[in-house]
């Protein structure tokens, strides 16, 4: 209940920001079209590269446009607040509070992920299906997985963003290592190039690491390039990574509180 | 025109700042209860202000929060460009000819810092001599005299960042300063110091105006800063000019009053006098007040003659009540 | 030339300030690296499915991506943190550089200067030399890929200073100008072939892009324009810049008339 009031309180205070949304929505759909007739003129060179025809890639590059802000490829999000509540020191106040710290940033990052989905998602794959006709889930199965695998998208990225901003207890500052988390995320994410591109090993490598549950992962289910025992695999691929995250969370956090009660915050 | 009970000195057409006629409003956009959408207003943050300052004086601006002191300063400074009226400082337009005008006075805003934050105090000094291409002999010069006045000697090779914020303070003043500015502007620049630090920034302004005839127009809400320093004061309530004049003439500003206070030898009822009315009494005392420019003598003997006395006093108004009963007749 | 001076004295300062936190500047020089680096290997495997891209073989459009991102990456390090204007805003820190000497234009560029787009420099010159290797140098050639990135680098610097103004009139509704500003460096990187005729019209003469690299690479690789647009376009970048630069100063010049401080 708790955390469904925290959720909804950073989904209204996003909310909040109207004209900010108004221009993302616009600049998300002008790099939509950048890339559509980019990835038109690849797909007419290559018709079947990676095993997408120039509908599936099209399609994929504006749900890559409307999963950028929901997953906060960027970084950014709660775990911003995060960070600056170490680097300010209030973060000691939170470590004595009986609410667990991560499944209270994690309902906050739930919230404003919602906000965005619901916007800065949903506007663009309008524009999407209205200017390029792209795909649609071929049946409810899929669209409820799709619905799904977003939500683990976003837990995933969130505990990547948490651990990011955890460094700041030892760092006291997570920029830098912000940028390198960032660089990863829009190379192993698909953002940058579907990863079904991504020839041999490094395509195996870049398959089987976290951030292919930001974009790859939903937007192949969405493709219907999944179905059955493959569909759940999929979705047991990111189960496991958001597991494996929160508990690295958890455990780095319990590190923290050592060393603020050990240096008296 | 404002009324003065003492008009500042008049000065000659080579007033150094003129401010006609002023007017600066902010068009805000503020959220309304109940509607959907931002309403727009209109926020008049100075109207109708004029005043001059000659060359060499020392002027308080005061006023309540909000009055339109920090807007004032930004006009003057050329960072804003007025909506109505003019100003002209050392025959410049401010807002216009911005950059010329910038080497001939200093800034200094007391909540903000203008030094590098990360870097040594000597470094911060070292660009702004290149910014303002001070001439080295002139700038060394000024260096030491300030370093030495400001006793930062010890303190050039720091990081702003350790500086305590008295020394940070000085270091923006001696940098507001190495360029030898006619006018030196500085919006609360005590705000947050501790009364040793205070004192010995007013001493260091005194000395400046005293050695370099520097024009200095300073804002506070410490009004000990305006008596150790300014021989004019302007008060300025809700954008416009209420009071300006000597610091003694807002004394004499009508509906001010002394006090006498009475310790009889026993509790008694109001003590009943032609010319004082009691304010207050507290077991055997009581607060007698009376006109300022009356005079004490015949109610404290008819006090005297017709009551038991123990001691008796007189308090001068304070500066901080005559102000505050300025602001709120401003209404 | 003056102000120049000023700048790189300026810029110098920030250098200094950033080693102050060495592990900080480590970091964030291996990060931005790596964006390069990564960019690259993306462009790789691009081209590992492709032989040409709309009819431009992977030598031609190394020379469009290298040319654009050299410019880029030279206009994105003289502007530093023109970008940020609305925070300078908020913090008063804006009111802090009008009371300086110096055209406000120049501090902001000049302040927070960095070296982070070190790494695109150096990939984007590794690139464009390679391509260049594959064009057959003239005298007029050599003139007009000069120009090319002394005016591909103005154009940017415009786009950036001037979009960069909106923060002057609102602080909500930044991220419009990125569709601009990153947009159009993004399209640079591709023939703008792969474009319908409408939108390379856009990029010629409203956000001119089109003139950092596309006309007078069409000239250095001697190729006709599939769009068919005047031969005069190819020589015509200086122009562009020329008239981005001054519209971009002008955006300047009315945002900081308009400019309205922050109360407090
Ligand atoms: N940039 C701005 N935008 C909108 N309103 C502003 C702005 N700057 C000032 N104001 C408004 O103008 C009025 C005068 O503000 P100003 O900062 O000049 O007051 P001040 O006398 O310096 O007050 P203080 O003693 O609190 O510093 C206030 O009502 C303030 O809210
Ligand atoms: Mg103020």
């Amino acid at each position: 209940m708790l955390h469904v009031a925290v959720a909804s309180r950073a989904f209204r205070r996003y909310s909040t920001y109207r004209a900010a949304t108004v221009a993302g929505i616009f600049t998300n759909s002008v790099f939509g079209v950048i890339y559509s007739y980019a990835y038109l003129a690849l797909w007419r060179a290559n018709p079947s590269a990676g095993g997408y025809d120039s509908q599936d890639a099209v399609t994929y590059v504006w749900l890559g446009q409307a999963l950028l802000m929901t997953i906060a490829l960027w970084g950014g999000g709660a775990t911003d607040d995060l960070a600056e509540r170490i680097r300010t020191g209030d973060v000691a106040i939170d470590l004595y509070r009986p609410v667990g710290l991560v499944g209270w940033y994690l309902a906050s990052d739930l919230g404003r992920a919602a906000y965005h989905l619901l916007t800065r998602g949903l506007a663009p794959t309008l524009i999407g299906l209205i200017a390029f006709r792209i795909a649609l889930p071929s049946s409810p199965v899929t669209a409820l997985a799709f619905g799904v695998s977003v939500v683990l998208a976003v837990v995933v990225s969130f505990a990547i963003r948490f651990l990011v901003a955890s460094t700041a207890f030892w760092l006291l500052d997570q920029s830098g290592v912000k940028v390198m988390s960032g660089a990863f995320a829009i190379f192993f994410s698909g953002m940058m190039l579907p990863l079904v591109l991504f020839p041999g090993w490094l395509g195996t490598l870049a398959l089987g690491l976290p951030w292919a549950s930001y974009v790859q992962v939903p937007a192949d289910i969405w493709l219907g390039r999944h179905s059955g025992a493959d569909l759940a695999s999929a979705l047991a691929f990111q189960v496991l990574w958001a597991v494996v995250l929160l508990a690295a969370c958890h455990g780095v956090l319990r590190l923290a509180t050592r060393k603020v009660v050990v240096q008296g915050g | 025109m404002t009324p003065t009970a003492q008009g500042p000195a008049p000065h000659g057409p080579a007033a150094l700042i003129e401010v006609v006629d002023l007017e600066r409003t902010f068009d805000v956009r503020r959220r309304v209860e109940g509607r959907r959408r931002r309403v727009r207003e209109s926020v008049v943050a100075v109207r109708d202000l004029s005043f001059e300052v000659a060359a060499g004086e020392m002027v308080g601006y005061i006023g309540p929060n909000g009055a339109g002191k920090s807007t004032t300063i930004k006009m003057l400074t050329g960072i804003l460009v007025p909506t109505g009226g003019h100003v002209r400082v050392g025959g410049l337009d401010p807002s216009r000819d911005r950059v010329e005008l910038a080497r001939r006075i200093g800034v200094v805003f007391g909540q903000r810092s203008t030094l590098w934050w990360d870097l040594p105090l000597r470094d911060s000094f070292d660009l702004l001599q290149k910014m303002y291409r001070i001439p080295p002999q002139r700038y060394r010069a000024n260096l030491d005299r300030f370093v030495e006045l400001l006793d930062l000697g010890d303190r050039l090779d720091t990081p702003v960042r350790q500086l305590s914020l008295g020394q940070r303070m000085r270091g923006d003043i001696a940098a507001a300063l190495l360029h030898d500015p006619e006018v030196l502007y500085l919006d609360e620049p005590t705000i947050g110091l501790d009364v040793v630090s205070k004192s010995r920034l007013r001493e260091f302004l005194r000395a400046l105006n005293g050695e370099r005839g520097t024009t200095l127009l300073l804002t506070t809400h410490d009004l000990q800063d305006i008596e150790a320093l300014c021989d004019r004061v302007i008060v300025i309530d809700r954008g416009t000019a209420v009071y300006d004049g000597s610091l003694g003439g807002l004394h004499a500003r009508g509906g001010s009053t002394r006090t006498l206070v009475v310790d009889l030898v026993d509790e008694a009822a109001p003590i009943d006098v032609p010319g004082a009315t009691v304010r207050r009494i507290e077991g055997p005392r009581q607060w007698l007040s009376f006109p300022s420019d009356a005079s004490a003598a015949p109610i404290v003997a008819a006090v005297a003659s017709a009551y038991d006395v123990a001691d008796l006093s007189i308090q001068e108004p304070a500066i901080e009540d005559v102000i505050r009963d300025l602001y709120s007749r401003g209404a | 030339m003056r102000h120049l001076r000023t700048y790189v004295q300026i810029a110098w300062l920030w250098i200094r300030a950033a080693w102050q936190y060495p592990a900080s500047f480590v970091l964030l020089a291996v990060g931005n690296g790596l964006v390069t680096g990564l960019d690259f290997v993306g462009l790789w495997i691009m081209f590992a499915h492709l032989r040409d891209l709309a009819g431009f073989a992977l030598h031609e459009v190394a020379l469009l991506y290298g040319s654009a991102s050299l410019a880029l990456a030279l206009a994105d390090t003289a502007i530093s943190s023109v970008e940020r204007i609305g925070t300078y805003i908020r913090t008063g820190r804006l009111d802090q550089m009008m009371t300086k000497p110096v055209p406000l234009l120049v501090q902001v560029c000049a302040d927070q200067f960095s070296l982070r787009r070190l790494g695109r420099l150096t990939q984007a010159g590794v690139v464009l030399a390679w391509a260049g290797t594959y064009v057959e140098w003239t005298p007029l050639r050599a003139l007009v890929a000069v120009s090319m990135i002394a005016s591909g680098t103005l154009v940017f610097f415009g786009l950036f200073v001037g979009f960069s103004c909106v923060q002057f009139w609102t602080t909500d509704a930044t991220e419009f100008a990125n569709a601009f500003t990153y947009g159009g460096a993004t399209v640079t990187q591709y023939p703008l072939s792969i474009f319908p005729r409408e939108v390379l019209v856009g990029l010629t003469f409203v956000v001119p892009v089109a003139f950092v690299n596309w006309y007078p690479c069409l000239y250095l690789l001697g190729r006709t324009d599939p769009f068919g647009t005047p031969d005069a376009f190819r020589f015509a970048s200086p122009l562009a810049a020329l008239v981005t630069v001054g519209a971009a100063l002008l955006v300047w010049r009315t945002g900081v008339r308009h400019y309205t401080s922050t109360g407090s």
